[in-house]
């Protein structure tokens, strides 16, 4: 069998892995997605717990945090990866199914990063909104605004302002992070590649691809995030 | 909870900490080295070494760790022949030397840019002193510049250390024997996913702890002008004039 040229090997062609490659990237920014809006939901919750706990909820939200920034993502993607079928089985045989139930892979990525990325997140919403001006809350609690609509009127779009840099941060590391989701079987972009380079030998090319198109992805979104930033500011008035 | 379990978990999962701080310390160690290399080529002004340090910086920051190391340890065996012919192949066969490899690039392109902002912070008054004294080049670098850039970007290079240690977790991947290999393996044996995490997180936490007090103290022993200064006896003898 003679040697298929690099571009054969990843093209589209009958025996490129192109497709493959591209539909397993579709799936990395799937679950890179999906855990990111996961986070954002316990980053909102952990955030305000930190902002107007009580000190029994604040201890708990910085213990959290702490945590879950101080251990490896491997180590929580194997509890979850692990710990989740434990789980369901415990609960499976209270209602009398027997055996092993597996979690979904895909299921279990995104709750990990949205673990994860979620102390990371609350960590940025608490910073911006210490931005947000103390006069507006007053302002908005001195017309009658009850807690629900100064937060979806006043609170929530000013802090997604300032947010938006540091979240675009967070995104990256959950692009990254998603990489680590390969080791529970879920076919994205560096499993697809492993199981390419390992039924043509030719790994360096597979690896360097899969390189390649996490670059692509990381620099569009860092495109998409600046003209999100530019465009949440152009009402504002920036020094300098 | 089992007790017994937890501490025999324990004592397995301790013996891989050796591991788990040689590889964060060789990675951090050769890569502060490659990282001051890529700051001053950032900072030289030149375009020929400023784009190159900057692509550098680019791709290590936008891809994910996991996909360097398996382009290092599975993707160089593509070119073994080579690799043998030039003498490399020891080097690049032993998972070990791969992930330190690994590391230490990846973890240089973070430590270039803190190193680069610590360097540019340096106040630009400080260097026209210097020089005022008549120092220039190596010893301005070595005697102003660089005490006060590491100064400026202690802290950060302190997270930067933090993520090297959870980021040689990754190591287990290609079959060394870390922590958390050593969790994953145990995990596998005996599905008691929560309580071998709930002692592998512990060390974790601990080691990560340690490092961040070691950090801040070197912060304190480098800031002496932030200090108070130590209280002075007061002068008995004027008093009584």
């Amino acid at each position: 069998m003679q040697q298929l040229s690099y571009f054969e090997l990843v093209g589209f062609g009958p025996n490129g892995w192109g497709w493959a490659l591209l539909t397993a990237a579709g799936m990395t920014i799937a679950v890179a997605i999906c855990g990111f809006l996961a986070g954002t939901v316990v980053g909102t919750f952990v955030a305000w717990g930190k902002i107007g706990g009580n000190l029994v909820i604040r201890s708990l939200a910085d213990g959290y945090t702490t945590v879950l920034r101080g251990i490896p993502d491997l180590l929580v993607i194997y509890l979850f990866y692990f710990g989740g079928s434990a789980a369901l089985g415990a609960i499976g045989s209270l209602f009398g199914a027997d055996g092993f139930i597996g979690v979904p892979a895909f299921v279990t990525g995104a709750l990990a990063i949205g673990i994860i990325s979620g102390a990371y997140q609350a960590e940025v919403f608490r910073g911006a909104y210490q931005v947000v001006s103390r006069g507006e809350i007053e302002a908005a609690r001195s017309v009658g605004m009850h807690r629900w609509l100064m937060f979806r009127r006043i609170i929530a779009p000013q802090v997604l302002r300032y947010a938006i840099p540091g979240l675009g941060n967070t995104w990256q590391l959950v692009l990254k992070e998603s990489a680590l989701i390969s080791v529970t079987g879920l076919v994205e972009l560096l499993r697809q590649s492993h199981i390419a380079a390992g039924s043509t030998r030719r790994p360096f090319d597979f690896y360097l691809t899969a390189a390649v198109l996490y670059l692509l992805i990381t620099w569009v979104s860092t495109y998409l995030f600046q003209r999100a930033e530019t465009h949440s500011m152009r009402g504002m008035r920036r020094a300098s | 909870m089992d007790f017994a379990f937890m501490r025999d978990t324990f004592l397995t999962l301790i013996g891989g900490v050796p591991l788990t701080l040689n590889l964060a310390f060789m990675a951090v160690g050769l890569g502060a080295i490659l990282a001051l290399l890529l700051a001053l080529m950032r900072i030289s002004g030149l375009k020929v070494l400023n784009w190159p340090a900057q692509a550098y910086v680019f791709v290590f920051r936008g891809t994910p760790l996991l996909v360097q190391i398996f382009l290092i340890y599975y993707g160089l065996g593509q070119f073994r022949p080579t690799l043998q012919e030039w003498g490399l192949w020891v080097f690049f066969r032993e998972p070990y030397w791969c992930a330190v490899f690994a590391l230490t690039l990846n973890t240089a392109a973070y430590a270039s840019e803190i190193i680069r902002g610590g360097l540019q912070s340096v106040p630009h008054n400080q260097v026209e002193a210097a020089r005022a004294c008549g120092m220039s080049g190596f010893l301005l670098f070595r005697r102003i510049v660089f005490p006060i850039a590491v100064r400026q970007a202690l802290p950060a290079y302190g997270s930067e250390i933090i993520l090297m240690v959870k980021a040689t977790s990754l190591a287990s991947i290609i079959t060394m024997m870390e922590i958390t290999g050593l969790a994953a393996k145990l995990i596998s044996q005996s599905f008691r996913a929560v309580e071998v995490f709930v002692v592998a997180g512990l060390i974790y936490l601990v080691l990560n702890f340690i490092i961040t007090r070691i950090i801040m103290a070197i912060e304190w022993w480098l800031s002496p002008h932030l200090r108070r200064p130590p209280a002075v006896e007061p002068r008995l003898e004027a008093a009584h004039v």
